[in-house]
């Protein structure tokens, strides 16, 4: 689509910026990255009332220009940076009606910088309901600039806001919040001049920055360093004078424009749910009762979708094979690819339902409340308050929670929760998990309420954390610290979660992780299909020639022959030899040489462990009896033993093996570029992989 | 007396910083001098605290806030 007028969304954290986007562009978004920075660039379009498409870019939310982190720091690159061809002709600034002090201090920031800008003063509705008079007019009137009242959440002010957009103007007309050249007047004087910038703020800014920015040269930045060298220019202390003189100017504005009820305010509800949600002891039973009841609503409320699913695919594999003729392709296409696929489609609802929960949880405000709680604890390991929301957010997909790593400012806190994010049982895990626990644990309930199978997944979910927290500590002591970690963190009020953007939220990562897996899947499976059905030489030739003889057609059925046939053809078989290959090495875990396999196909990413456990089985299995793959495990025994291959012993074990093992080329990817060193990932790698082969051998042999 | 010292509910007006990497951040939180200032509540093991200022609610660390000085 091509855009007429490229706008920049700015605004604070928790002021409705994310909402405010959707409500403007729909579904019609679109997810990419910043060049240079593995930053998420969120753009869409919004069609304007005058016929006119904007293009609508969300900048990560920040509280000023000066970033804390590198997520905040793309906000001043892409509205500085003149000479990229996505400079915005336009800023809307969100500012929190409720909350404009702190709010405002961002606005002049960006006004400062000669943009065109319009306001949308969000959460008006809430700023009425608590007795604050806004004169909007002549709010609008001292800054310069439009001023739209609108509600986000309520879609109220929208049509306002894009009429407001498609009137704008091409050239800024903001009043100046502050002088800017009085904090540093050589400095600014000679940058501007050198430079030949028009704009005082920018060359401040610039002076600032030059270190970080990835948009002046070299050279530029050095001579910028020389300039301050000259005029002893101290970075912090002039942001000092600069945020004094801003919340000076803030003051005085708010001063003129909005009446403070003067009743003393009765006690927020915000505070009254806190008195309970953070208290000493039944802040931390209650965050544990959500934790337990997130994971048995995982297994109850998908049961009946997973059932739909897998029957569907049952139905299309039984279907495919009575329409297409029997041969080579026929297998391929139904047994491999779509018995692959089946494997983890199921997990479909599942995945769904933890995203919503985590999606909830975050944007009811209580995710800042756990961090609070959490952090003296947290910070005792290694850790930081802030860490626990990478650590849950890990429960959903290691990938993302490492990336949003980036809110912790110290170096070793933030290093040691990437190297432990992958510890926590993240989606991938999860169809293993339920694979395994409904073959070994009983579908029953204890007590009243708690399901044994839930249970045995809570506790795998709560393994996980814990030996997150024990890695975490380890690393504490080995690694050194190199500054002083902060938390210094707004709380925001509780708020209803925004159905709209969990359901959003659901039907992205669903979607995200069908795409994702869905690719892998199907060509591990191909893969596999072909190496599960052909052999070295002529080995297959000889099996059949074998059961020709008369030893085997006088003493046997013919589907028992044909039984016995596919599985010495399959032990036979390149994936057979590869797995036998492993055998010897994962013995002492008690996997046989079919989990090899999985284990092998999987190495790069774990839920293809399933797709492969179903392709398996179903190469092994006969055409006519077609059941799900968990049927199928469940039936499987050990030809030496008689004994059923998957015993408690054995998938606790493997448990424990996909609970340590680091089998996720994503997260080694995101590691590295996260940390810029390919030192991280081959630690965590290693570390991962001791634990896993260590844990398995103990689990196995403590349970045989 | 610093913020650290403020028992849940008592209310003071910041003075100054001894901080200034501490402070610039504060500041930009709207925790600035003469800004009233409200211990809300402190968290279940005693680290952090969570204050009111300048209409909203901002948590910090017990070192934290006695880098703050009240009048």
């Amino acid at each position: 689509m091509k855009a007429d007028i490229r706008v920049a969304l700015v605004g604070n954290p928790n002021t409705g910026k994310s909402t405010l986007f959707n409500t403007l562009t729909g579904l019609n978004q679109k997810i990419g990255n910043f060049p240079g920075v593995t930053v998420d660039k969120k753009t869409g379009y919004c069609q304007l009332q005058d016929g006119r498409v904007a293009e609508i870019i969300d900048l990560p939310g920040t509280y000023s220009l000066y970033p804390k982190s590198q997520d905040e720091s793309i906000v001043f690159s892409v509205l500085a940076d003149k000479s990229n061809p996505h400079t915005p002709d336009l800023v809307v600034v969100i500012l929190d009606a409720t909350n404009l002090k702190r709010n405002l201090l961002l606005y002049t920031q960006v006004a400062d910088l000669k943009i065109p800008v319009i306001i949308a003063l969000n959460m008006m509705d809430l700023a009425k309901k608590s007795g604050l008079i806004i004169d909007v007019d002549l709010f609008s009137k001292k800054l310069g600039v439009p001023v739209v009242c609108i509600s986000a959440r309520k879609s109220d002010g929208i049509d306002k806001l894009k009429a407001a957009i498609s009137f704008a103007n091409k050239i800024a007309l903001q009043q100046e919040s502050i002088d800017v050249s009085s904090i540093a007047p050589a400095l600014i004087g000679q940058i501007s001049h050198e430079f030949k910038l028009d704009n005082q703020y920018y060359a401040l800014q610039l002076a600032h920055q030059h270190e970080t920015i990835k948009f002046i040269s070299p050279a530029e930045s050095d001579r910028i360093e020389e300039i301050e060298q000259k005029f002893s220019f101290h970075s912090q202390k002039a942001q000092a004078t600069e945020t004094i003189a801003r919340y000076n100017f803030i003051n005085d504005l708010l001063y003129d424009t909005v009446k403070v009820p003067a009743t003393a305010q009765e006690e927020t509800l915000s505070n009254k749910i806190d008195k309970v949600l953070t208290h000493k002891v039944f802040g931390f039973i209650i965050f544990f009762g959500i934790l337990l009841f997130m994971f048995q609503s995982i297994f109850s409320w998908s049961a009946y979708p997973m059932e739909l699913i897998a029957d569907l695919f049952v139905w299309i594999q039984s279907t495919l094979h009575q329409l297409l003729p029997a041969g080579p392709l026929t297998g391929l296409l139904v047994d491999g690819v779509i018995g692959g696929l089946s494997g983890v489609m199921v997990f479909i609802p599942q995945i769904a339902i933890l995203f919503a929960f985590i999606s909830v949880l975050e944007d009811t405000g209580y995710m800042s409340r756990v961090t609070f709680m959490m952090d003296k604890l947290m910070r005792k390991v290694g850790l930081n308050g802030k860490s626990v929301v990478p650590l849950i957010g890990g429960f959903a997909c290691a990938v993302p929670s490492i990336m949003s790593t980036r809110t912790i400012e110290n170096w070793k806190d933030r290093m040691i929760t990437i190297m432990v994010t992958p510890l926590v049982t993240c989606s991938a895990r999860l169809p293993i998990y339920i694979l395994l626990i409904a073959l070994v644990v009983p579908n029953r309930n204890v007590w009243w309420i708690i399901n044994l199978q839930g249970l045995a997944l809570t506790g795998m979910y709560v393994f996980s954390l814990v030996s997150a927290v024990l890695v975490a500590f380890v690393f504490k002591l080995i690694l050194k610290g190199r500054e002083r970690g902060y938390f210094i963190m707004e709380i925001p009020v509780y708020r209803m979660p925004r159905w709209k953007n969990v359901a959003f939220s659901m039907y992205e990562r669903s979607k995200t992780f069908v795409l994702r897996a869905g690719k892998v899947i199907i060509a591990v499976s191909v893969i596999l299909w072909v190496l599960a059905s052909y052999g070295p030489g002529n080995t297959f030739e000889q099996i059949e020639k074998k059961y020709q003889q008369l030893q085997y057609t006088q003493h046997l059925k013919p589907d028992e022959i044909s039984k016995a046939i596919k599985s010495e053809k399959l032990e036979n078989s390149y994936a057979g030899v590869l797995g036998h290959v492993i055998e010897p090495v994962i013995k002492p875990l008690g996997f046989d040489w079919k989990i090899g396999i999985a284990l092998i196909t999987s190495f790069a990413a774990r839920e293809v462990f399933v797709g492969t456990m179903a392709t398996i089985y179903s190469v092994e299995g006969s055409a006519e009896k077609l059941g799900s793959v968990q049927q199928k495990m469940k039936a499987a025994t050990n030809p030496d033993t008689g004994q059923p291959v998957f015993s408690l012993a054995v998938a606790f074990s493997l448990m424990m093996f996909y609970a340590f093992a680091m089998q996720c080329a994503s997260t080694v990817a995101v590691v590295y570029r996260e940390t810029k060193n390919w030192r991280w990932p081959a630690i965590q790698f290693a570390y991962m992989t001791v634990l896993a082969y260590t844990a398995s051998f103990v689990a196995y042999h403590l349970l045989k | 007396m610093r913020l650290s010292d403020l028992l849940p509910g008592a209310i003071g007006i910041v003075k100054e910083f001894t901080d200034l990497e501490m402070s610039v951040k504060l500041m930009e939180m709207g925790c600035l001098p003469g800004e009233e200032v409200t211990v809300s509540r402190i968290a279940p093991l005693g680290d952090p605290i969570a204050i009111t200022v300048s209409g909203y609610q901002l948590s910090l660390r017990k070192f934290e806030a006695s880098t703050i000085i009240l009048q």
